[in-house]
Formats: structure tokens, sequence, C-alpha cells
């Protein structure tokens, strides 16, 4: 199926999981228990709230710079979360405040690092977009687009190089799916049969330009087809879907089979960043996603049908996750900012 | 209770706007993520967001208001139920069409000074050959070899990857047998793309590995330099000290012979004006051999510059166990007394031919070898200079901006009065590097030259 292309993928993907060429096996949506329900819901609305909570605290001036918000695509790293195993690792691009969180990083840490705090994960001198956490293997945290596609592969050739078992996930949108390092990512990936999974966080727009404007061929998980890589489609506004994707490449990965693609068909709400205006999608397409295929909504759904949960139950994990976002803002308030002395140090060791 | 919505900050520059428009008024519902008003920033129309739910109680400013500060109360929200009169015990009397003042809008403070830079630890001195060592006369080639052999049979997280490092031997054959002995998980050839190899072996080193990178030449790594500057010098800094990328970048740089100007290029420069990087640029074989090994032991990302000129050259090498030498740490190669030369790298060559030939003249010359590019040694430079009152630098790189200017920068600087004379340079031509032999020639710096800078700076003819 190489060079199968899909001029017209615009929409997202009809069918849950798409699978193509050899991986028709992917199964489409994984079946969740009550309590893996309730986790995602919970750790999808965490991240919403956090978010919207960094959005209005830019909007007061505490956050500067650049701020980029993950609103919308919640589904895509909490089901990868719930997927991966101790050990295996995260690296993204600058949209990574929900990666970070989803790993597990301390709330308040990245809600101060945001604020440019001296609590904050990076002692203030990294900023939105530069984060790390060695012992939740949270590998940043990357502001040059498709930087973390090659950092991520040498991740996992750490994890080939040691024989450990793990599998790195390097994430990047379908902006970064055109960078040329890229490619020479995957070549190598292939070559050397590393453990990563690439996944596409397919927002449908790199910046303004949506993926029709900038990209060749739409199908982004086919990518790899010309170096032997398989990949599919996934409905990356499902967290079940994405789960159900990355265990069988987790598998695929462990069983020593090198790398895989997982295209996350998702939606960002927001603008790229703060000072977008998003002027280059309609109003109705935004609100046709949030009305129709919301992460969120999908999974409160499901719970309330299936009475795994009450609205009151429900209304109490959202009073709970508000009250640890808020005190993470309070904390990126009042936290002091760095020391003057912190100008110096960690340059070298 | 009711919450005041204040003018947001819609990007990084913003401080005022133009409230455009209202999308909901007074005595409306609005859920979070409503779109309730829209205003002008300095780029574009930007559509706020409700943050909260509730009903939009009072607008504060009216549509159409210009130089609306950032912060400013817009409007309030009044929770379900609330009576509409709690609007207006919120905030001042900011009613006012008008754009209201900005609450205690952040007075620009005198910015406050910079803390000193920190004063770089002087490097340890090279370390004592004892009396009577043997010396063995060995190729820089060789050095360079043993060093990465050494390191690799020390610490088993060192590997070497780079293009015909492997199979070919190395294209300039500096990692001759260390397939054989190390094999292929270690010694490891690369497809011809440096970006991608590049930012795998960075990756690999912030995941704990020791890379060695060989890049055939620095030319090369044009393509990969991002990844050197942006993913590995600085990820120590932004991670604030909890991960950096503890490896070693190596290959030949600047000129060969007749190789054209995309071959040539001398890139210390470039590597030494970045905080997060060590900068090593050695002379001799028993130099690139100890500090090598000082490089892959380095917990920090190090750009080792090597000449392929130099490759081929013999120097004696002490014969000892573990030859590692300090980075950081300059040599005073002549002792002298009329003027002080520093150079380093193939720079050295012509240094040389000019202090042996200026000493048959009665002109004595303090010569010293930088090695090291960054952390530059400016205390062993500056000693001398307060010596001799007068320097010249020698080295093939461009002249502008180049590792001289910052030298001729920190000596005016910290020995301004010790000075009896212009510091003066000896530089590759400001031109591209051009093939013919004759132009190249030209175009590189030479004995004569080196020589007439020191009879410039001492006034002798």
């Amino acid at each position: 199926m190489a060079g199968t292309q899909s001029k017209s993928s615009g929409g997202r993907a009809k069918s849950a999981t798409k699978a193509r060429g050899a991986q028709k096996n992917v199964p489409a949506i994984a079946e969740f228990s009550k309590e893996q329900e309730l986790e995602a819901y919970r750790e999808m609305l965490f991240i919403r709230r956090f978010e919207e909570k960094a959005g209005q605290l830019y909007g007061m001036g505490l956050i500067g710079g650049f701020c980029h918000l993950y609103i919308g695509q919640e589904a895509v790293v909490v089901g990868m979360e719930m997927a991966k195993e101790k050990g295996d690792q995260m690296i993204t691009s600058y949209r990574d405040h929900a990666h970070m969180l989803a790993c597990g990083m301390d709330p308040n840490g990245v809600m101060a690092e945001l604020t440019g705090r001296r609590g904050g994960l990076s002692k203030g001198k990294g900023g939105s977009m530069h984060m790390f956490s060695k012992e939740q293997e949270f590998y940043g945290g990357h502001g040059i687009v498709g930087a973390q596609v090659a950092l991520g592969t040498g991740l996992a050739f750490a994890n080939s190089y040691k024989e450990n078992g793990k599998v790195s996930m390097a994430f990047f949108g379908d902006g970064a799916a055109n960078q040329g390092q890229v490619y020479e990512s995957f070549n190598m990936a292939k070559l050397w049969n590393l453990p990563v999974i690439y996944v596409i966080e397919n927002n449908k727009y790199g910046m303004g330009t949506s993926v029709e404007r900038a990209s060749s061929t739409t199908d982004l998980s086919q990518r790899g087809a010309s170096f032997g890589i398989p990949g599919v489609q996934v409905d990356g506004m499902d967290v079940r879907a994405v789960k159900a994707a990355t265990d069988y490449a987790m598998e695929w990965c462990r069983e020593g089979n090198g790398p895989y693609i997982l295209e996350m068909i998702t939606y960002r709400y927001r603008g790229h960043s703060m000072s977008d205006p998003a002027k280059y999608r309609s109003k109705d397409e935004v609100q046709k996603m949030r009305s129709e295929h919301d992460p969120i909504e999908q999974v409160r759904a499901r719970l309330l049908e299936k009475e795994w949960a009450s609205e009151d139950e429900l209304k109490a994990i959202d009073k709970e996750v508000r009250g640890v976002v808020a005190a993470s803002a309070e904390f990126a308030q009042t936290d002091p900012e760095p020391d003057a002395s912190e100008l110096y140090t960690d340059i070298l060791l | 209770m009711a919450v005041e919505i204040l003018m947001p900050a819609l990007s990084p520059t913003m401080e005022e706007g133009k409230l455009a428009k209202w999308l909901k008024k007074e005595g409306d519902t609005v859920s979070a993520g409503d779109v309730i008003a829209e205003i002008e920033t300095d780029k574009a129309t930007m559509e706020v967001e409700a943050v909260d739910e509730g009903v939009l109680g009072k607008i504060l400013v009216a549509e159409g208001t210009e130089e609306v500060k950032v912060n400013a109360p817009i409007a309030v929200l009044l929770e379900e139920g609330e009576d509409a009169s709690a609007a207006d015990s919120v905030g001042s009397a900011s009613a006012a069409p008008e754009a209201p003042a900005a609450p205690a809008a952040p007075v620009a403070e005198a910015a406050p000074a910079a803390p000193a830079a920190p004063v770089v630890s002087v490097a340890p001195a090279d370390p004592e050959i004892p009396a009577g060592t043997k010396m063995v006369s060995m190729t820089v080639r060789e050095a360079l070899r043993d060093a990465m052999a050494e390191e690799m049979r020390r610490n088993e997280n060192v590997f070497l990857m780079g293009e015909e490092v492997a199979q070919y031997q190395g294209a300039y054959k500096i990692s001759q047998g260390l397939l054989d002995e190390f094999g292929e998980k270690r010694v490891i050839d690369t497809p011809i793309t440096e970006h991608g190899f590049t930012g795998l072996a960075v990756g690999a080193a912030m995941a704990g590995l020791n890379p060695i990178v060989e890049f055939m030449t620095f030319n090369f790594a044009m393509q990969a330099i991002d990844h050197i500057i942006n993913s590995a010098a600085k990820t120590l800094y932004m991670s604030g000290g909890q991960m950096g990328a503890p490896m070693v970048f190596r290959g030949a740089n600047g000129a060969a012979a007749r190789v054209g100007a995309q071959h040539s290029q001398d890139y210390a420069a470039w590597y030494a004006s970045i905080p997060g990087l060590k900068v090593i640029q050695p002379y001799s074989a028993a130099d690139a051999k100890g500090l090598l090994k000082a490089a892959i032991r380095d917990p920090n990302p190090v750009v080792f510059l090597e000449n392929e000129i130099l490759y081929g050259q013999h120097f004696d090498v002490p014969e000892v166990d573990d030859l590692v030498l300090p980075i950081g740490k300059a040599k005073i190669v002549r002792e002298g007394t009329d003027a002080t030369m520093v150079s380093w790298g193939i720079g050295m060559t012509y240094a040389l031919q000019a202090v042996d030939e200026l000493a048959k003249q009665g002109v004595s010359v303090e010569l010293i070898d930088l090695r090291t590019i960054r952390p530059l040694d400016m205390d062993t430079v500056l000693a001398s200079v307060r010596k001799t009152g007068r320097i010249v630098t020698v080295e093939e790189a461009f002249p502008i901006c180049s590792v001289s200017s910052e030298i001729a920068y920190q000596v005016q600087s910290e020995a301004f009065d010790w000075l009896d004379a212009p510091v003066l340079r000896v530089t590759g031509k400001d031109v591209p590097m051009p093939y013919a032999a004759n132009l190249e020639k030209l175009a590189l710096p030479n004995a004569k030259e080196v020589i007439d800078a020191v009879k410039a700076v001492t006034y002798t003819s």
C-alpha cells in the first residue's frame, strides 16, 4: 500500500482507526473498564482545566512569550500514557504542558515554570516550551520544529544500546511531519530497528497552514512507507482508540520489529499560540469538533450512559481537578522569581 | 460571587488594545469557552473567551473603546442567580466608557544590574610527566585513535558514530581498527544525514550514553548545528540542571588543501560563542590525545576541532598509561620577553616558523598555544602580555568576529595599561576559500605575515 494517497482527508477519519498495509490487526477500540474510563476522564479534564487556567494567566500577563495550549487534543497523550510502561520515554515539541501532566510531573512546577518562577520545573529558566524530568522519563519540551524526532530516535537508540526493553514515544505535529530530519530519523530507526513510536499529532494545522496546503500527501501515517515503517491513522479524539493503537504499537516495538507510526487525528480548539486569532478556519469547524467529537464529552457520555458515574460524581471530579489547578495557579503566582544568582548556573557541569 | 473580566493580553508584546465588539450583552448567560468579545491587538483581531460561567452583569468598557490597558476590568460576571446590583460592588467606578486606568500596572523599575559572571576557575596545570618518561613519535591521527580506544575500553557507554567510521575505517582513517576491537554496536556507520544522526546522538546522550559524533568535516556539521547548539548546548540550562548532553562532536575543521570554499571553513569562533559548549582545537599529537580523552570524560557537550593537514604530522607523545590533559588550560610553548604570540590548532605551524625565525633575528617571542578556545585561558595570555606589553594572534579563520577579535577585546579591557602597541592579528583573509593554488596560498596566513606583525608591535624592522 506504499504510495497510497488520500488527498481528501481534511475531515477526521471516519472509522475509529484506519489500518493500512499489513497492520490490519490493530484493534479499533479498547474496551475500557469503569476504572479506566474514570481515569481517562479525570486526566483529560485535569489537562483541560490546567490549560484553561494557563490561558487565563497569560491573559493577565503572568505568563509571557509563547504559550501553546493543548485543549482539544487531550485524548492523545492520556491514551498513550495509559498504554505506557514505567521507563518508556516521551519527548515532544513546544505544545508540551499536557505531556508533562500526563507523565505525572508536578502541576505546581509546570505552572510555576510558565510564570517563570523559581519553583518551576526548570527553575524558571526554561519557560513553557522547555521542561524535563529524568524521573518521569520526559525529555522535553523542544522549540525547534522536528528536533524532538531525531532526539526521540536517540532515546530509542539508547534503549536498544542498553537492551532495556523500553520504548520511546516521539510526538510531533502535522507541520513537523514535513521536516527533513524526520525522514533522516525514520531511515535510521528502521535501519537499526529502534524501539520508537512516532506519534504524529495531526491537529489539521501547522500554525495557520492546513495539512492540505502544506503536504503533498495527507495520509501522514504512510509517511514511513518508503522506509518500511508501518503506520495507522487513529481517532485521536477517542481515548480508547488511542490506547488500543498504542498497545499495539508498543508490542510491535518491544518485540523488536523497529519503529511504528501512529497518526493521531485530532484537533486543537485554540489558536497555535496565544496570539493566534485562528482566522484560517471557520467558527463552524471549531464548533462542530467541540460539540460532536470532544474527547472529554465522549467519556462523560459513556460514564453516564453506563451509569458508572452520576452527574454529582462527575462534578466532584471536576471540583477536585479545579482545586489542583487553582493550587498550581496560586503557587505559580506567589512563588518568587528566580534569584539573580541563577543567571549563571546550569550552563556547564 | 461576581468576578471582574479583565482586558487580556493576547500576544507577547500587547500592552493595550481596542475593545472592538461585544458579542454578549448585559444579562446574557455565558458558559466557559463562549466568545464574549473581540479585541484588536497590535497584530490581529482576537476573540476573548469566557473562562468562568455565569451571567454578564455589567459591561464596563463600551465597544469601540481604544487603548484599553491590559488587565483593566472590562465587564463583571455574575454567578447564576446573583443580583445585578452585585456588579456595582465589584471594582472601582470604572464604568466610564473611556479606557479605564489599568490597575497597578507594573511600573517600569530600573533594571537591576546583572550579577557578575562567575570567574572561571583556573584549570589545573598539565599533569607532571615523570623525568625519564619515554617519548614516542606519533601522528595526530594515531593519537586521536588511541584516545578513543582507551576511553571506549574504560567506559562501555562511549560509542563512535559517523560517516565511514566503521567498515571504511574512517574517511581520514582516524577510527582505524576500532570496529575490529569494539564491534558494530559501538562503532557505527551512519547514513549521510548529519542533521538526523547528530540529533539521534544528542538524544542518546540525554538518555545517559556518551556518544562521540565524527563529522567527516565540520563543514558538514552546518547541517547539524541546530542540534549541537539548540539541543546539546542549551538543554542543561533549559532544564534547570536536570539533564544535558555528555558527548563529543569531533572531526576535521578548517582548510585542507585545494578543496574549495565549501570544505575549508574554520568554525572555532562559531562554537566558541555558545554558552553551554566547550571547544577544543589542539595542535600537537600529545594535546590531541590528552584533550580528546578529557573531552570524552567531560559531562558537557564538547566540540573538538581537528585539522586534516595536521593528521599526518608526527609529534612526541609521552608514553604514560592515562594521558588526560586539562580542558581550558593554555600552554606556553616558548618563553620569551619581547612580545606575546597566541595561536592554536594549525595556526601554530605559522607561529612556530615565525618564532624560530625571529629568534635568529634576536627577537624573543613568548608563544602560547591556547589548545582550548572555550573556556578561554585568558589568565595565561594576560600574564604574558603584562610581561611583554605586546601581543600578536595567529589563526587561519576569517578575521571578522573571530577568536582573535575576542582575545584583542579582552586584552585591551584587562591589560590596557600594559600595552605598548596595538593588538595585531594574523588571520585568513576575508574571502571564501579560493581553489586556485596561488589564490589559496594568498588567502591563508603565512610565516612572513606573522613575522611582520611581531615586528610592527615591537617597532623593529
